[in-house]
């Protein structure tokens, strides 16, 4: 699976599409794969502020329940519902499946994170421990 | 994203029970794991592999599903599963039956030539060692099968119990690969690789039989899965175990057959309420607590345990297990804590989640029996959460009677 080039990343496998001042926010494809099947994502509300670094949900997977990390800070404006109902639908599209919107405080926090390049050489390394 | 697998080892010990699970990061090999003679098999299949007990077995195979497919194959059609982890103590010996007797639970008189029981080995405490189903191979011998990471703990337990009586009790666990073939197109698939007529086999006796070529196979209608199946016991070396992995998934393939991991192997356990050691029950627990009531003969005579139950028995109960259904959004895993409606912590649950068959979040926990009523109302602590959830009847899924 390609790592869209206009994403950002973190070592956490969190991917944020920035979009000028917001960002989708969503995770990896490796981080669904090494998760197995979604069964479970929990979101914060809507108006939520979030720090960069800091859990901002979880998700869950039959056998595994993982934190979610913010990649940069920011104010939660929109979460995808759909997600609730349709948890599996990380699986079958890690990239597209977004799971909040974040007005960001700082779009200059962007800059410390992974590029698709960066990150795709991170997991390869990851792979081979 | 740190992720914690939520699957634990057999092994766990109870007073581990609050540590934190086992990192996802797979195919670690820093400390050296046991493997059972299926293991490259498994990783060239690509399966995820993890540390279970002190072994590097497969949690499951992304590439022909993943758990969920696994965990549907088995109740629907049929999956195959390597089990050869599991331990194997041999008694032999004139006294077989005597020692046997008093190692373990059950009523082993009663069991015939060919016939195998469910069973546990216990501490003079009441409480377990490990569970075990016991098989009859003939008068002076018997097999016990038990779980893989109490293997060395069992087996020095059973010879220091044993040593009174004219028997042996040795570890053969290394000579067998141990394949499990479950589901309602287990005997299809198995009867296209064996002489024995499957049909003869009831649950919970086996035969001996040629199975892929090889004669003299044990052939058990025992599993893990609370549905019908199989588990043979072939020679473990590599090239044979291989080539019978291969020939089951041959003879079950026009039946959507799948290699299924130690992932659906638990949820599959925890739909049917099957006891997993370090959990449901451990060195802490008893019989009674356990409910597994009608596996253990008080009556045959002593054994290990035994009086320890009967003060227990007198003394009444003070926890027992429940099966939960989450009402709310959330799932109860392993070691959450189980609040009253007045946030009173009451139990905690030990085994917990997303059940694929049943589509629910289900939990088995203990609780005070006060607690245990069909619909009671109790609260499992998740995330800091208190997610309403209802004791709900047990087994969660029980499987269809077959049609005459």
């Amino acid at each position: 699976m390609a790592y869209p080039k206009e994403y950002k990343y973190t070592k956490e496998h969190e991917w944020i599409h920035p979009q000028g001042n917001t960002g989708l926010v969503g995770i990896t494809d490796y981080a669904q794969e090494s998760l197995g099947d979604i069964v479970f994502v929990e979101l914060p509300k809507a108006g939520a502020v979030v720090g960069r670094g800091k859990s901002f949900g979880t998700v869950e997977s039959v056998k595994a329940v993982s934190e979610l990390y913010a990649p940069a800070s920011g104010k939660v404006t929109e979460i995808n519902q759909d997600l609730n109902q349709a948890p599996e639908t990380i699986n079958k599209d890690a990239h597209r499946a977004w799971m909040i919107k974040l007005e960001l405080s700082d779009p200059k926090e962007l800059d410390s994170l992974l590029t698709a390049e960066q990150y795709e050489a991170y997991v390869a390394e990851e792979k081979t421990h | 994203m740190i992720t914690y697998l939520v699957l634990r080892t057999s092994a766990t010990h109870s007073d581990t029970r609050f540590a934190q699970g086992i990192r996802l990061s797979s195919t670690t090999e820093t400390k050296t794991l046991r493997k059972t003679a299926l293991n490259s098999l498994h990783r060239r299949f690509g399966a995820k592999m993890v540390d279970f007990g002190g072994w590097d077995m497969p949690v499951e195979y992304p590439a022909s599903g993943g758990l969920m497919k696994e965990h549907l194959a088995v109740r629907t059609a049929v999956g195959m599963f390597d089990v050869s982890h599991m331990g194997d103590i041999l008694i032999r010996g004139p006294q077989a039956l005597e020692a046997a007797q008093w190692v373990s639970m059950n009523d082993v008189s009663k069991l015939q030539e060919g016939q195998a029981q469910y069973s546990a080995l216990l501490y003079p405490e009441g409480t377990f060692v490990d569970d075990v189903i016991v098989h009859k191979l003939g008068q002076n011998d018997y097999l016990l099968v038990i779980n893989a990471g109490t293997r060395e703990k069992d087996h020095s337990w059973v010879r220091k119990n044993v040593s009174r009586f004219r028997c042996h009790a040795d570890d053969v666990g290394d000579y067998y690969t141990q394949i499990a073939i479950q589901g309602p197109k287990a005997e299809a698939t198995l009867q296209k690789l064996t002489d024995v007529d499957l049909s003869q086999i009831k649950n919970y006796w086996f035969k001996h039989g040629t199975v892929c070529g090889l004669p003299n196979t044990l052939i058990a209608r025992t599993g893990y899965t609370a549905e019908d199946g199989f588990e043979i016991y072939v020679p473990s070396d590599v090239a044979t175990s291989e080539r019978v992995w291969n020939e089951v998934a041959e003879a079950g393939k026009e039946f959507g057959i799948l290699p299924c991991g130690l992932g659906a192997r638990n949820t599959l356990r925890l739909e049917g309420k099957m006891a997993l050691y370090g959990h449901e029950i451990s060195d802490t627990i008893n019989v009674w607590e356990a409910a597994l009531d009608r596996f253990c003969k008080m009556e045959k005579g002593d054994f290990v345990g035994r009086s320890a139950l009967e003060k227990a028995k007198a003394q009444g109960l003070q926890r027992v297990l429940v099966g939960l259904e989450a009402v709310d959004r959330g799932i109860p895993r392993d070691d959450y804590k189980v609040f009253d409606g007045a946030g009173k912590q009451i139990g905690y649950v030990t085994s917990g989640s997303y059940a694929p068959f049943l589509k629910k979040n289900i939990a088995l926990a203990y609780v005070p029996p006060e607690f245990s009523e069909i619909g009671t109302e109790v609260f499992v602590e998740i995330r800091g959460q208190q997610v309403k959830c209802k004791v709900v009847p047990t087994p969660f899924y029980k499987r269809p009677k077959k049609a005459a």
